[in-house]
């Protein structure tokens, strides 16, 4: 079963990913108009938004409006930890899998945010 | 003033302690602090005793924006202002954040600087120390001989000082942690000692809470300060909120040093911790570092704290 939820999430990601060029020309299903691109600000020493919702597939990216460097990791160690990050720089990681995944700043780690990471069909993931 | 509700070690301690902030000398009694002279008058007291240095929060790399200078450059400010003290210190301690990224470069900087002191300083990591995983670049560098992540103590003239590290295995959404590796060690470290031996423990992020909103307090702190709560004198030095701030709690003392690099707000009085902006001419009041002096046989300490310019 999970192996099963993982193989279509992995193919509609992939089917996402070779289609997107393609959105423009033609009127494809919802499953494949997925947003490719996610974005969470660091202003303040808060994540905004605090919690951002995207379809598998999608490439999040954090940018450190702060004067102070931050750093991402993740609080269940389920995806790769970033560099620290000094004034406007950014950090990507693609989601492929729907769940939830809570992360933090592993300077201040009073910092917490969540990405959920829906199946590209459109329902919500198991965390 | 009533007396019975005070220990002997307690009262000698709150009536001998003397801060001075900016240019203001404040005694504690009963509590209760007390302005009563100027810089020149705490100088005039001195006596001779341990005296030793701490300073903080040197964030080498922090080298952008106005009004900030060169971190490196008001880091050299602080070291001439303890070259140039009346009494040469004993040693230096350095609360952590010595680093801003833990570049081996900025750690080649901050040393070079530090080195023009001929001190022995000792050293406990700021979580900037701390950003590669592995904490490779502060251990390798100034962890020879400590325990874990770097917890060490030593004895100098009567005093046992214990350097702690909180600032890893950070928790999502924690405060400062120490672990229960150290909390063992910090046990058995000072179990069999006297309860007369004067305590003083340092450590990055205050052991007490002093506003979780913005991350600044430690999770187990209050077991830590569990151990050393049958001493006579504790004293507790850290530094990460970049402004002096001072508490007594019974036999303990917790008091804050300021950064030599930036300021940061007082608690809650800006959106967030990030550095203060201020007009250039005020920055060098609120940099600074912390003379401290302890008079034998008198459980008298007393915490100097100089900024760069008053």
């Amino acid at each position: 079963m999970p192996m099963s939820t993982l193989r279509s999430a992995l193919v509609a990601g992939a089917l996402g990913a070779a289609s997107a060029p393609l959105v423009a020309h033609f009127a494809l299903p919802a499953f494949a108009q997925q947003v490719t691109a996610g974005a969470v600000s660091i202003d303040n020493f808060t994540f905004n938004p605090a919690a951002l919702t995207v379809k598998a597939g999608t490439t999040v990216t954090w940018t450190n409006k702060d004067d102070i460097p931050h750093g991402i990791a993740s609080s269940t160690n389920t995806f790769t930890r970033s560099k620290a990050l000094d004034t406007d720089d950014s950090f990507s990681f693609t989601f492929t899998t729907p769940g939830t995944y809570q992360y933090f700043c592993y300077i201040h780690p009073h910092m917490v945010g969540t990405i959920v990471v829906e199946a590209a069909t459109g329902s919500s993931g198991k965390p | 003033m009533s007396e019975r509700d005070d220990g002997p070690n307690r009262r000698k301690v709150l009536e001998c302690m003397t801060w001075v902030g900016t240019g203001v000398l404040w005694t504690i009694s009963g509590g209760v602090p007390h302005s009563v002279g100027l810089i020149g008058e705490a100088a005039a007291q001195e006596a001779r005793g341990l005296s030793f240095v701490q300073i903080s929060d040197s964030h080498i790399g922090f080298d952008f924006k106005t009004p900030y200078p060169n971190s490196v450059s008001t880091l050299s400010e602080c070291i001439a202002k303890v070259n140039a003290l009346p009494v040469k210190p004993a040693f230096m301690i350095h609360t952590g954040d010595i680093s801003h990224l833990s570049l081996a470069s900025q750690f080649d900087d901050a040393d070079k600087a530090i080195s023009e002191t001929r001190l022995d300083v000792h050293y406990v990591p700021g979580e900037h120390d701390f950003v590669d995983a592995e904490r490779k670049l502060f251990l390798d560098r100034y962890g020879r001989g400590t325990k874990g992540a770097g917890w060490y103590s030593f004895d100098a003239n009567g005093v046992h000082f214990i350097g702690l590290v909180n600032v890893h295995d950070l928790k999502a959404g924690g405060l400062g942690n120490l672990g229960d590796e150290q909390l063992e060690w910090l046990e058995a470290d000072v179990k069999g000692r006297s309860a007369s031996t004067p305590i003083v423990v340092f450590a990055h992020i205050p052991l007490w809470t002093v506003y979780p909103n913005w991350g600044w307090g430690t999770d187990d702190g209050a077991r830590a300060l569990s151990y050393l709560k049958r001493f006579g004198s504790v004293t507790v030095l850290n530094g990460h909120i970049h402004q002096v701030m001072q508490k007594v709690e019974g036999n303990v003392t917790f008091h804050t040093a300021r950064s030599t690099a930036f300021p940061q707000p007082a608690p809650g009085s800006a959106p967030s911790p990030g550095p203060m902006k201020v007009p250039a001419e005020q920055l060098r009041g609120m940099l600074g570092v912390a003379n401290v002096t302890y008079k034998q046989n008198q459980q008298r300490l007393a915490i100097i704290d100089a900024p760069l310019k008053s």
